[in-house]
């Protein structure tokens, strides 16, 4: 996949918007943008970033995920070092049915944060090379998720 | 990490697990390491064993009480905590730091970095058995560490920093000449101490062409600050969104391309060099003002802070309720980042050099000591000790073949 290199935040956004199609795009200034985008969509999210990785500097710095109780949130913090930017990326997870496909074959970096939501949030990443436990000692009880937020 | 396995050779390898006891510094993580005689094959990390809940507690702490719980987070880098929190929090509420603060910010945080990169060089160079310049980098760390006492109260935890500014104000007529003195002092010794490393032949010979990390494999595994800088990727959070006063300061980001231990070990030293004349401009510069901005309550709203800690770039993601307490907040130190970015620097490599290598890296973790080795092909297991392995990155001598 080749895309043209963007030259501002303004047209990386627009390149955002016609691959992906995003359910909503929120510039708080010009150096934090929101892009909320559809769950079954975060693979092809990752490979476009990637493909971005080199020209503009970027990188994936982490990812978030919030309980908002009715659901969860993942949020892809991109680092855009060219526009001295974060682009954070938003997926809706279900409650029901916490599963998302994983992104760590294609960004190594997500990797280690992937097996950390694993574990404190109970998220499971379809794809995943190796969800192991990361952060909790191996006789934590299964089914206990420290961040999830109960009631 | 590598989707690859070497699944024939990993048959015959040796698993050599180190840990959760760092082989480098006094903290707990663990190493798998797959050897081959003397040659790593593969590498496997985990981490947890310092989980200590910093971000369930945040949870239930008000704003005012979490810059001091993240500066607990690390004891060497404490200031890049609260001003990256913070600066989340003034994210978050579009708020303007006065002036003098940014200032104060950036002294406090380069101070930091100076001191952090001398205790790391000094650090590294014990690794490899080279006590007299571990020696020399801890005693100019020395004087640094007094100024930030008198400048703050404290040698670490400096409790400088709260959201909209920072909590004292520094007495800059009186602390001024010290500071400069203090730098100048310690300025030429430093350079001539890099130089004694770049041009050592043992300190080449154990870190030349050692633990390479390609650009490539840089960018593939997000690696950030020293680590990324040593493998010629150009980045730096002080430069890219300059935070605080840098974008009126002003910082030469120093790149090197060779990836390996020596160009990382560089990077710091030069660093250490740039972070002086920072200050010196940061000292001319200096505006007189308020130090703290008002503010009345807190909103529902998230932000994301970014700040160049020594070990690279720290990012906080927060997320406010209109109350003083946050619904979340997300930590990602930079070792984090740089971890992972380890598997590919060991693979190749031969155990000796496992400590400096994982070293090059300054992971940042917590402490005590222990290593195993076990042996596949035979089953056993030999336990040592931190010193003991390390004595065996000194005498570059595999552990297995002693016993």
């Amino acid at each position: 996949m080749s895309v043209k290199v963007p030259s501002s935040m303004e047209e990386l956004l627009k390149l955002i918007e016609e691959e992906l199609k995003p359910i909503k795009v929120e510039v708080k200034n010009e150096r934090r943008a929101y892009v909320e985008i559809r769950r079954e969509d975060v693979r092809k999210a990752a490979k476009l970033m990637l493909d971005l990785f080199e020209p503009l500097r970027a990188r994936l710095s982490t990812a978030s995920a919030v309980d908002c109780r009715s659901h969860f949130e993942i949020l892809y913090h991109f680092t855009i070092s060219q526009f001295g930017a974060v682009l954070t990326m938003r997926c809706r997870v279900p409650r029901q049915r916490p599963r998302i496909s994983s992104i760590a074959d294609i960004i190594y970096g997500a990797n280690f944060i992937e097996r950390e939501i694993h574990d404190l949030f109970g998220i499971v990443f379809e794809g995943h090379p190796n969800l192991e436990r990361l952060i909790l000692p191996d006789d934590w009880p299964e089914g206990v998720y420290p961040l999830r937020r109960y009631g | 990490m590598p989707a690859e396995k070497p699944e024939s050779r990993l048959e015959k390898t040796v698993e050599l697990p180190i840990g959760p006891y760092h082989p480098a510094y006094k903290e707990p993580e663990m190493f798998k390491l797959y050897v081959d005689g003397e040659e790593i094959v593969d590498a496997k990390i985990r981490i947890g064993y310092q989980h200590r809940g910093i971000e369930y507690l945040a949870q239930r702490m008000t704003i005012q009480q979490i810059v001091f719980l993240v500066e607990r987070i690390c004891g060497i880098c404490s200031t890049s905590h609260p001003i990256c929190f913070c600066q989340a929090v003034e994210d978050a509420m579009n708020l303007e730091v006065p002036d003098r603060a940014r200032y104060i910010r950036v002294l406090i945080g380069e101070l930091e970095r100076i001191h952090s990169h001398l205790l790391w060089a000094g650090v590294a160079l014990h690794l490899i058995g080279y006590d007299t310049l571990f020696m020399y980098f801890w005693r100019y760390r020395e004087p640094v560490c007094e100024l930030l006492e008198e400048l703050t109260g404290n040698r670490q935890h400096y409790a400088m920093i709260c959201p909209g500014g920072v909590r004292r104000d520094i007495d800059l007529k009186k602390m001024k000449p010290k500071i400069l003195r203090v730098l100048d002092e310690i300025k030429e010794p430093i350079a001539k101490v890099g130089e004694a490393v770049a041009k050592d032949k043992l300190v080449k010979a154990r870190m030349v062409g050692v633990g390479v990390l390609t650009k490539q494999d840089a960018l593939k595994y997000c690696t950030v600050g020293p680590t990324a800088r040593g493998s010629g990727l150009k980045i730096d959070v002080r430069v890219d969104e300059p935070y605080a006063a840098y974008k009126e300061v002003g910082v030469d980001i120093k790149v090197l391309s060779e990836g390996d231990v020596m160009a990382k070990t560089l990077v710091r030293v030069l660093e250490v060099l740039e972070s002086i004349e920072i200050i010196k401009r940061c000292l001319d510069a200096m505006p007189n003002g308020p130090i703290k901005a008002e503010f009345k309550e807190y909103p529902v709203a998230e932000g994301v802070g970014k700040y160049e800690a020594p070990r690279g770039e720290d990012i906080h993601y927060v997320r406010l309720q209109g109350t003083t307490v946050p619904y979340r907040l997300k930590v990602r130190a930079p070792t984090y980042a740089n971890l992972p970015s380890l598997v590919p620097q060991l693979i190749g490599e031969s155990i000796a050099d496992a400590p400096i290598i994982i070293g090059s890296i300054d992971p940042c973790f917590s402490c005590t000591e222990r290593v195993s080795v076990v042996d596949v092909k035979e089953g056993r297991t030999l336990t040592l000790t931190m010193s003991e392995f390390n004595e065996f990155g000194r005498k570059r001598k595999n552990p297995l073949k002693v016993k």
